[in-house]
């Protein structure tokens, strides 16, 4: 505390140690330890849920079926083609699922962030509401609207679309469809949060200086939103690498991603070693990821709003 | 139309030059809201297909859900392990989020970082490795091993609600107190909680929402007659539609939207 650390402005003056300053540091050191001591409880936490259980994974996918110490997970990861196939499928659905959030939350954020502050309060439940809302009743929800005979395809051709019924679900069109959905948010939300944080003035003095509103946005505007939208696309794209519900529903068994491939590698085949092996390259990419953002784009800057 | 003639932007454009934003924006926000809320007249419709509109309106879902007792057993689980999750994770997210922000120790980012793991972690990943674990020291299917894992998915979001209230209070406050004579803990129950209770209790609400959502963990970890009301869910889903699902969702929704409007109300109160 900075208090206690503040030294005592006479002693310094005075040009001694006061004589109490060995005790002083100590209690202080002693006060930080207890204060980080609050901290157990959820550190004890984090150690039993995440750190123990995954490092329990990590060691089996270094294990053979004999219960020895090989490489043969990962040997069958690069030999069987189903794997390649999942990790394809799994940044394709992860890439246009980001690009697609990307091409409608700008727009919206935009739009946003051009309101007064208390009108964009109440837009922002709409984007609020889904966010809240379950991801299964989500997943639910696009399931009966794109189904055959669902309200989508009836609205379509009622107006003239298309003359059949079109295949929206259980491929990759309905995974797609859904997981955008469920993570609009996650881009709009930082982005947001980074549009805010632009002065106007600079938007008033471009176009003072002649800039057209065009060149205005391209130039000042799109370039100090980056952030946000790099930090939010990066939330998205991770989030999507590791998702399991909304494929397993939506995408009906076509759509095979990573997650998917490991539970119904548990469920097939009860092998531990493989599934774990999958999980720990999820987990590596997803780090590596997250390190170079954290690096390159100050991630956590923009995440919790540190400047 | 006078209103589209007015100016909009810090560069000279028009409402009316600006009409396409307003129409994308508007057919985006639809896009995220009409799915989750068409759920709702679907559900009180009588046939096995679900329409929209539906040409009969009945409760005969609803009745399904309420007089089912598997959907009933889940329910209170679900309602049981949320509840105990948000009492868990609560505390330790608010006690960490406190030690961290106020030790100013060297440690302290470090440990931020560790404990905001659970949220970067696939939780797929967590998962297994969780169902496996438990399987070792026999606490799959019970109550007390899936609060155990929500509420260290839960604690994050709570530590970072709190660490965001603690930055825009001032903590010299709490200093004036102790000087007073105070003890630390008297200092942290009188003079800060009340000041940042807004924010606890909006904490509280998202640790309860985020177990009662959960998914993947419960899928694994829950079984019996501990299975929760998101595993039965998943479950039904995989198989086929049942128009049963509706009426969950519906009362669902309700559920969060209600939440959402209580920490809006909360978070203006503490303005």
């Amino acid at each position: 505390m900075s208090v206690l650390n503040t030294p005592n402005p006479d002693a310094e003056d005075r040009g001694v140690e006061p004589l109490n300053e060995k005790s002083l540091r100590a209690q202080d050191v002693q006060e930080q330890r207890l204060l980080l001591s609050l901290a157990t409880p959820a550190v004890l936490a984090v150690i039993a849920i995440v750190v123990i259980p995954v490092g329990w994974l990590f060691y089996l996918s270094f294990t053979g079926s004999d219960g020895q110490l090989s490489l043969v997970n990962y040997q069958k990861m690069i030999e069987y083609k189903s794997y390649a196939r999942t990790f394809v499928t799994t940044f394709e659905v992860s890439i246009l699922t980001t690009l697609i959030c990307i091409m409608i939350g700008y727009p919206l954020a935009y739009f946003l962030a051009m309101l007064p502050e208390r009108l964009a309060g109440f837009f922002m439940l709409a984007v609020l509401l889904p966010f809240w809302t379950s991801l299964l009743v989500r997943t639910y929800a696009w399931l009966v609207l794109l189904q055959k005979n669902g309200i989508l395809n009836d609205f379509a051709m009622s107006i003239g679309l298309w003359d059949s019924p079109l295949k929206l679900v259980h491929n990759l069109t309905g995974t797609l469809i859904g997981m955008a959905h469920i993570m609009l948010p996650f881009l709009v939300l930082p982005l947001y949060g980074s549009m805010r944080k632009i002065q106007r003035d600079l938007m008033h003095a471009a176009a003072n200086l002649g800039a057209s509103p065009v060149q205005a946005f391209w130039k000042i505007y799109f370039p100090m939103s980056l952030s946000g939208m790099v930090a939010g696309s990066l939330i998205v794209f991770v989030l999507c690498l590791g998702f399991y519900v909304t494929p397993a529903v939506l995408g009906g068994g076509r759509v095979v991603m990573v997650a998917t491939q490991i539970t119904a590698i548990l469920e097939n085949q009860f092998n531990w070693g493989a599934a774990s092996a999958l999980g720990v390259v999820l987990l590596v990419v997803t780090m590596i990821i997250l390190t170079i953002a954290t690096k390159v784009f100050k991630l956590d800057a923009v995440l919790f709003g540190k400047r | 139309m006078n209103w589209l003639k007015k100016s909009a932007s810090d560069t000279q454009l028009t409402h009316g030059d600006r009409l396409w934003l307003y129409i994308i924006a508007t057919i985006v926000m639809l896009l995220l809201v009409i799915p989750t809320l068409i759920v709702m007249p679907m559900s009180f419709s009588d046939s096995q297909y679900l329409e929209f509109p539906p040409s009969n309106w009945s409760m005969r879902w609803y009745y399904e859900y309420f007089e089912s007792s598997k959907w009933m057993r889940a329910t209170v689980t679900s309602i049981q392990v949320g509840t105990l999750t948000m009492l868990l994770a609560t505390p330790m997210g608010v006690m960490a989020a406190y030690a961290l922000f106020v030790s100013g120790h060297r440690a302290s980012k470090l440990l931020f970082a560790f404990l905001i793991t659970p949220m970067i972690v696939p939780v797929i990943l967590i998962a297994i490795g969780v169902f496996y674990s438990y399987g070792r020291v026999g606490l799959n299917n019970t109550i007390f091993g899936l609060v155990l894992a929500h509420a260290v998915l839960a604690a994050p979001l709570v530590m970072i609600v709190i660490t965001s209230a603690l930055r825009n209070y001032d903590l010299n406050q709490e200093r004036v107190a102790r000087s007073l004579g105070a003890t630390r803990i008297k200092a942290f129950f009188v003079i800060t909680l009340p000041q940042i209770k807004f924010s606890v209790v909006t904490s509280a609400l998202l640790a309860f929402l985020t177990s009662f959502d959960e998914v993947i963990i419960s899928i694994f970890v829950s079984g019996g007659s501990n299975a929760t009301l998101t595993k039965h869910m998943f479950a039904a889903l995989r198989d086929f539609i049942d128009p049963t699902i509706a009426a969950i969702s519906t009362i669902m929704i309700l559920v969060s939207t209600t939440l959402l409007l209580a920490t809006q109300y909360i978070s203006s109160r503490e303005k």
